[in-house]
């Protein structure tokens, strides 16, 4: 069952890349020659024409001797910010047992403007199940099998990027995003295999802050009651993360 | 659970510790016509400013393929990698800030990613770094979360993998490794007992350059469980799809 999944997920994955041509990840791109600024290549005529003019030899030394001190730009000195981190705390339907808080923290790798990693774990705590309820003393889970902790990997690819205006002078940087991804849950006393997805939306009061508003579904299979079901525990939560 | 918990966490703590960079400011010459700046770091966010050849701007930070410049003015913006790559240290030479390209591969050292697959008919998901100590050969560490309808195990594997033809976009690769693996079955069992037991595996794959530092890879791997029965198990591993990044 989880095999046949995965496999679908693998494959409807190679379809998507295959029926888009890879265009948004900007394969190709490699191949493109190298453009060559214009005046880089001026300035490196510059002393030539001037030993003309001044009828100098070629390998006397320069009238002019610029005390320029050089500074290399490396690509290690400019702060690059690809990286998230976060946290989120929102509410999490765990089917047949109720509703709770749910909070967790959230890292995320930026790859290019359009797609993202993000890695999950968080934490909810189950309630009692309407049998539970119903039948008085009859107990499903011990305490501790109620604790509820997943983990998820994710791909996510930014929709729909934009702007919000509040008021007349202010604008801030959006993007709605759709991820989705694989994982495990730990819950009723088992781990089991998680595929996840959903959505967000991002807002950016400032370049390195993002507030996030996330709905995710958690699907796996549970045969707690007997016969093997699929349950869906939806969530939906805040979350602050900073770029670093 | 906890155990793979506590792994994922100090990646993330490895990665922010590769994400530090050294904020000194850094300056350059605008060399094309102009270069435009965008309210975000995107093609769709707007052009609200441009800055002409000669001008200097700060680098401030950079973001995906875009850099956040500062003009006088205290103005601010997004500039592309396309426009950037086009402009000049002070001393007249231009920015190196073109992206690492397939020729990198072969100076690569770390490498990293996650793989998702099967392992004896259970689900499985690995997360793997590895460093090169040449263009073919790298040493590579491996940890495996396996979730099944009977045990759960999680495994961690060292071994070697030698890519045949490390220039190409798409290359074979072999690998060979031992590790070890710690099962966990199911309470609903009978015959339920934790057990942790050494493994050796050989397999192969390929890998596809998909662009930058990124690669895609499929991996085989068959495993030989020491177990501590009569007999050893032998575990056929594929992993469908998997996603790498080098540095």
């Amino acid at each position: 069952m989880e095999v046949s999944r995965l496999r679908l997920l693998f494959l409807s994955t190679v379809a998507a890349t295959a029926l888009q041509g890879c265009g948004m990840l900007g394969l190709g791109k490699d191949a493109a020659p190298e453009a060559v600024p214009a005046s880089a290549t001026a300035a490196s005529e510059t002393p030539t024409v001037d030993t003309a003019t001044t009828g100098e030899p070629a390998d006397k030394k320069p009238i002019i001797d610029p005390k320029v001190t050089r500074r290399e730009i490396a690509r290690s000195q400019i702060d690059t910010e690809d990286f998230e981190l976060g946290a989120y705390y929102g509410i999490m339907a765990i089917e047949d047992f109720e509703s709770h808080a749910v909070y967790g923290a959230r890292i995320a790798y930026h790859l290019t403007e359009d797609f993202f990693l993000e890695g999950t774990v968080g934490v909810s705590r189950a309630g009692r199940s309407s049998y539970e309820k119903l039948s008085g003393s009859a107990e499903l889970l011990t305490d501790d099998e109620r604790d509820y902790t997943y983990y998820a990997l994710s791909a996510g690819w930014n929709v729909l990027p934009g702007e919000v205006f509040v008021g007349k002078n202010r604008a801030y940087n959006t993007a709605f995003y759709v991820v989705a991804g694989i994982g495990s849950t730990s819950f009723a006393g088992d781990d089991r295999f998680t595929v996840s997805g959903g959505f967000g939306y991002r807002v950016l009061p400032t370049d390195w802050l993002a507030v996030h508003f996330d709905v995710r579904d958690h699907v796996y299979d549970i045969d707690l009651l007997g016969d093997k079901k699929i349950v869906n525990n939806l969530e939906a939560h805040l979350g602050l993360s900073v770029f670093f | 659970m906890s155990r793979f918990l506590r792994l994922l966490a100090f990646a993330g703590l490895f990665l922010a510790t590769l994400a530090h960079a050294d904020d000194s400011k850094q300056k350059v010459l605008v060399a094309d016509p102009f270069i435009e700046l965008h309210t975000g770091p995107g093609r769709g966010f707007p052009v609200f400013h441009v800055i002409e050849r000669g001008r200097e701007v700060e680098i401030v930070k950079s973001r995906t393929d875009w850099y956040k410049v500062r003009a006088d003015h205290e103005i601010e913006g997004w500039v592309s990698r396309d426009q950037m790559v086009a402009t000049l240290l002070p001393t007249g030479q231009p920015v190196d800030l073109h992206e690492p390209s397939r020729e990198s591969y072969t100076s690569r050292r770390w490498q990293g990613g996650v793989m998702a697959g099967d392992f004896g008919g259970a689900s499985e998901i690995s997360a793997f770094g590895g460093y090169a100590f040449s263009d073919n050969l790298s040493v590579e560490l491996t940890v495996n979360h396996i979730l099944g309808d009977f045990s759960n195990s999680v495994s961690a594997t060292l071994g070697l993998m030698h890519v045949f033809a490390p220039e190409w976009r798409l290359s074979p690769y072999f690998t060979l490794g031992t590790g070890i693996i710690y099962t966990d079955p199911k309470s609903t069992l009978v015959r339920s007992e934790d057990r942790t037991d050494q493994l050796g595996y050989v397999g192969g794959g390929l890998q596809f350059y998909l662009t930058r530092r990124f690669m895609l890879r499929s991996e085989y791997r068959t495993n030989i469980i020491f177990t501590s029965r009569d007999d050893n198990e032998e575990v056929d591993e594929w992993k469908y799809l998997g996603f790498a990044f080098f540095f």
